[in-house]
């Protein structure tokens, strides 16, 4: 599995290989505001879907129409016919503010992180699978039997972090954003198609709201993994920038 | 630290500082700068209301075909509201006025008539709520550029406020907003008058922005140029083109 230049090179000079460089500067300062802002994103949207917990497909939808599915939870709303005898505050004013603070923030450090990818090559060396079904066997076959990856894995991702990383970076994260823009009516008044392609603008929620979910189980897994691999030294390398050399 | 290193950083930093300042004065000159521009949630209000502005500028609110229009609009009113509504369906709509004052040459007060023999506008647009829903229809009225047109706006106004009969409740749109030709004085939906529930007799539609701009039971619109007279009513972001 090729490893990164950034670790073949510096790893070498390493003495003694007692910590082994692993993640540049600008991986590890983009991967933790990217983490703040998700928490920051998730927790605003959370209150702002509870305002109107019921989705819809195609361009509209209201209480009046029937519904794609609703959240079994109370809302924030009377309008809103939930089955629970209270309607929770509404925090819909500083909740937006924050949603869009904090998309603002990652757009930045995601437009920063992807010059860096193409010019650093990081995605072509750390992020994009090299491609192979008996490889991507073994891992799964490794993952399915919990077994502690190997030491070498401290220092590369395996085909499936790659698969998870990429689909994440390339797809998830696009389709967020776009399905985000494609809720506003500013937006999509200079771009309509933003919309039109997405089925319309119920549409665009409800994929939202799914991409929020396949984002959030990607974090339950990626914090599984961590903690299963090796909490400290995979905190470490994406804090201090350095792992500690690992064997068995 | 090096002195050198000193240095760099510190000129750095003021070329820096003096750069967004300046910045931020050529924003403001051009409408781009909000009035909720302060506090922690500044930031990202500013580059939202800039960027919109650039983008938006003579952008048009998605129209839609006839048989899109929603069987089933949703009027939303609140429990709180339910004295309001009976107060407003006892109301005559003929006795209904719009006051218009502040930045005018001709301050002038017009009834659903006066209004309705302006050139009427009709528009297919979604009404889009803040909590998430959403419905389709037909919107009929004067638009809010004649209007301002016939009363002579000064040029040197910037935001126009629009008070509801619903006591303490005025918001308020930018020029850029109020110019815009689907931004419409609603007194029509659906081929008939505009019921009490959706805003009768009189609604503001600012179909580029969310719903919570569309006000309902529209009475009075004051022109100035005075954000601190904007007088934010919600928790919500003055600007909701998001």
């Amino acid at each position: 599995m090729a490893d990164s230049a950034w670790v073949s090179s510096l790893a070498a000079a390493a003495p003694g290989g007692k910590r082994i460089p692993r993640h540049s500067a600008v991986v590890r300062i983009t991967h933790w505001i990217t983490a703040f802002c998700f928490f920051a994103l998730l927790f605003s949207g959370v209150q702002l879907v509870i305002s109107h917990p019921r989705f819809y497909w195609g361009e509209v939808g209201n209480v009046n129409t029937p519904a794609l599915f609703q959240l079994p939870i109370p809302a924030s709303r009377e309008a809103v016919k939930t089955g629970y005898n209270f309607v929770l505050p509404d925090q819909n004013g500083w909740s937006r503010y924050l949603h869009f603070q904090a998309a603002w923030a990652v757009m930045a450090t995601a437009i920063w992180y992807a010059i860096h990818g193409l010019l650093s090559r990081h995605f072509r060396l750390n992020i994009l699978p090299e491609w192979s079904w008996a490889e991507l066997l073994r891992s799964l076959r490794e993952h399915a039997r919990f077994q502690k990856p190997a030491p070498s894995e401290a220092l590369s991702y395996n085909i499936l972090q790659r698969v998870a990383y990429s689909s994440v970076v390339f797809l998830l994260f696009p389709l967020m954003i776009w399905t985000g823009l494609a809720m506003s009516p500013g937006f999509v008044s200079a771009f309509p198609l933003s919309v039109e392609l997405l089925g319309g603008h119920q549409s665009a929620r409800t994929l939202h709201f799914f991409a929020a979910l396949l984002l959030i189980l990607f974090v339950l897994g990626h914090v599984a993994m961590v903690i299963h691999a090796g909490f400290a030294n995979r905190m470490r390398a994406m804090t201090t920038g350095r792992v500690k050399e690992e064997t068995r | 630290m090096t002195r050198r290193k000193w240095i760099e950083a510190s000129l750095g930093t003021l070329a820096g500082a003096s750069g967004l300042a300046a910045a931020a004065k050529v924003a403001d000159r051009y409408g781009l700068i909000p009035p909720d521009s302060g506090g922690l949630y500044g930031p990202g209000e500013t580059l939202t209301y800039a960027s919109q502005r650039l983008l938006t500028r003579h952008s048009l609110a998605r129209e839609f075909r006839r048989e899109q229009i929603s069987q089933a609009p949703f009027c939303n009113t609140a429990s709180w509201q339910k004295q309001l509504l009976e107060q407003l369906n006892q109301f005559s709509f003929a006795d209904w006025r719009l006051s218009i004052d502040g930045m005018v040459a001709k301050p002038a007060s017009y009834s659903i008539a006066d209004l309705k023999s302006h050139t009427s506008r009709n528009q297919i647009t979604q009404l889009i709520c803040e909590e998430g829903w959403s419905y389709i229809a037909e919107w009929t009225g004067a638009s809010l550029a004649d209007v301002l047109d016939r009363a002579g706006v000064s040029p040197q106004a910037k935001y126009v406020l629009y008070s509801s009969f619903e006591q303490g409740w005025t918001d308020s749109i930018d020029m850029s907003d109020a110019l815009h030709p689907q931004t419409l004085l609603t007194y029509g939906m659906n081929g008939r008058d505009l019921p009490v529930g959706f805003g009768g007799p009189l609604r503001m539609r600012v179909p580029r922005q969310l719903g919570y701009k569309s006000v309902k039971w529209i009475n009075r619109i004051t022109i100035t140029d005075d954000r601190k007279k904007l007088g934010a009513q919600f928790p919500y972001a003055w600007y909701a083109g998001i």
